[in-house]
């Protein structure tokens, strides 16, 4: 399934980008945190473990706080709040 | 979730239990077979370390530039650190099976190539073996292009040739190889035997007048100005130009400012970012540098100086080399071994390929069942799904339309830039800087150059695509 971004309620939006492997998982988060606004949500799915560091870093870099981590059989579940 | 996690854990422990079956049942055959299981499980070990701090070369500079992201950058820089620190311990007693490259622009060219195809193909070439142990058909299918590239690239001639310098040429006939090494044909033939080889040979315990074997050479020379002090010089550097204007840094600075004391501190964290990352930089670090040691010392007890022979009395003498050798490099490697199988099954079916250099001359193309360096990639590739599964990480995930074209572009340019560097991330960087070869380093700058290109163009690719899917949104 190709990368697909949709709002999905009031300041809630939803990324998914499973079956991607680097660097697009963090170069679509990235992408996407730039365009929010401050308190909003991004849920981000992704399956590539490698990805999970590189978006934990960046949004510590950016002051933006993953509010919600899930993994379940090796796909990943985040919700990341902009700062 | 607890029946999938069970399940996880008993393929975790089947396949432990594999490779376990394999070096016993295979020793007691043949006490030969040792050297191959001890390939085994060092590889068994890279693989373990690589999945658990998601220890990829591509990463280190990909993510600095896409994401301002240095924890690989650290990892790499800790790992190539402890390795260089325990090949020093290694090479001073003489038992170091390591040989340093030919120095030259042709590193950096070749890093160059290398670095935007790892961008490409999401990995590095042991990235991509790691990750095909965690289930990644994409990644599988960057190795299968890396090795089918190889290959080929190595063989072929016809129109290439006509690209190929008269001095090259001239060059490579006069090195006088074996008559069965048509060295006077083939665009990679003439490019090693006419130009590589005619490079200097440049480590840095020679550029301070000391051999290896000497403390001076090996400690001051080849650890500390090799690998330490360019080591702390790049990380300053990513520190200054990366960490220091990131967000969080500056908030937690607050209106006080930045003094030396605040950099010191930040220039830490930055070192002690990622846990995960540094643990495995420690363990692939002195695991490397112990595998020499061991391999060096089964040489000693067999009485050989290379695998071949081992084979030869082992009753394997199929795809040896013209000089009776296989590869055997003693130390951890990737990519050369990917290049032997695919070149091993096209002989099979017809492609008469021993006539070359690369495989002709010193590697060899022995069956992959018996070949020492393809036990190390296999068992890599085991033990990342051995961590991969006791994490719940291990997922088999089909690699989607796009990402089989950027697996096969970058596993290709990862392949070509390979056999130009005489090695990969791996073999031409980790190891040749760790064990201070100055041609390490200039390969490293090709690798980052390349990868700032795969970048720009990636960030480029995804804007747009991005782009499309917020038209309709209102922020």
């Amino acid at each position: 399934m190709a990368m697909k971004f949709e709002k999905i309620g009031e300041a809630q939006y939803a990324l998914d980008v499973t079956g991607y492997v680097c660097p697009h998982p963090q170069l679509y988060t990235k992408q996407v945190l730039k365009k929010l606004w401050r308190g909003d949500v991004v849920k981000v799915m992704f399956d590539n473990p490698s990805s999970s560091e590189s978006i934990e870093a960046m949004c510590a870099a950016e002051g933006n706080m993953i509010v919600e981590k899930n993994m379940v059989d090796g796909r990943f579940t985040w919700k990341i709040k902009k700062g | 979730m607890e029946i999938s996690e069970n399940k996880n854990r008993r393929w975790a422990f089947i396949i432990i239990g594999f490779f376990a079956l394999v070096s016993i049942l295979s020793f007691a055959y043949n006490e030969y077979y040792i050297y191959l299981s001890a390939y085994l499980w060092f590889g068994f070990i890279y693989g373990m370390c690589l999945q658990y701090g998601r220890f990829c070369f591509a990463s280190a500079f990909r993510d600095l530039f896409a994401v301002g992201v240095p924890r690989m950058v650290v990892g790499i820089m800790i790992a190539t650190i402890l390795f260089s620190l325990v090949s020093a311990f290694v090479t001073m007693t003489g038992l170091s099976t390591f040989h340093a490259a030919p120095t030259g622009l042709h590193a950096t060219i070749a890093g160059l190539i290398f670095g935007i195809g790892m961008v490409f193909a999401g990995g590095c070439a042991s990235g991509s073996l790691y990750k095909t142990g965690e289930g990644n058909g994409t990644s599988l299918l960057v190795v299968l292009s890396i090795s089918v590239t190889q290959a080929t690239f190595v063989d072929i001639g016809g129109w290439l040739d006509k690209l190929v310098p008269a001095s090259w040429h001239t060059s490579a006939l006069a090195k006088k190889l074996p008559e069965t090494i048509s060295a006077g044909e083939g665009w990679v033939d003439q490019y090693l035997a006419g130009y590589v080889w005619n490079q200097p040979i440049i480590k840095f315990s020679k550029m301070i007048g000391f051999s290896d074997t000497s403390f001076v050479g090996a400690f001051v020379g080849n650890f500390l100005l090799g690998v330490v002090i360019p080591a702390v010089v790049l990380l300053l550097l990513v520190y200054f130009f990366w960490v220091r204007k990131n967000k969080a840094e500056n908030v937690s600075m607050g209106s006080a400012g930045r003094s030396l004391r605040d950099d010191f501190a930040g220039y830490w964290t930055m070192i002690m970012s990622s846990k995960r990352t540094a643990i495995a930089g420690l363990f692939l670090g002195i695991a490397c540098g112990l595998q020499m040691f061991v391999i060096e010392g089964l040489r000693i007890k067999f009485g050989v100086k290379n695998a071949g022979p081992l084979l030869a009395k082992m009753g394997h003498d199929f795809g040896l080399s013209v000089t009776g050798t296989v590869f055997d490099p003693g130390y951890w490697y990737v990519t050369t071994q990917e290049a032997q199988w695919v070149g091993w099954l096209f002989n099979k079916l017809g492609w008469n390929n021993m006539g070359n250099i690369y495989f002709g001359l010193n590697n060899g193309i022995p069956n992959p069942a018996i070949n020492p360096a393809d036990w190390m990639s296999l068992a890599l590739i085991g033990g990342a799904a051995v961590m991969a599964l006791l994490s719940n990480e291990f997922k088999f995930k089909k690699p989607l339309k796009e990402t089989v074209v950027w697996a096969l572009i970058g596993g290709a340019l990862m392949g070509i830039g390979s056999r130009l560097g005489l090695g990969c991330n791996v073999g031409a960087f980790f190891v040749r800087v760790a064990m201070g070869d100055t041609s390490g380093w200039l390969f490293g700058f090709g690798m980052i150059a390349g990868a700032c290109i795969g970048v720009k163009f990636f960030s480029w690719w995804t804007e747009r695509k991005m782009a499309r899917e917020m038209a309709s949104i209102e922020f």
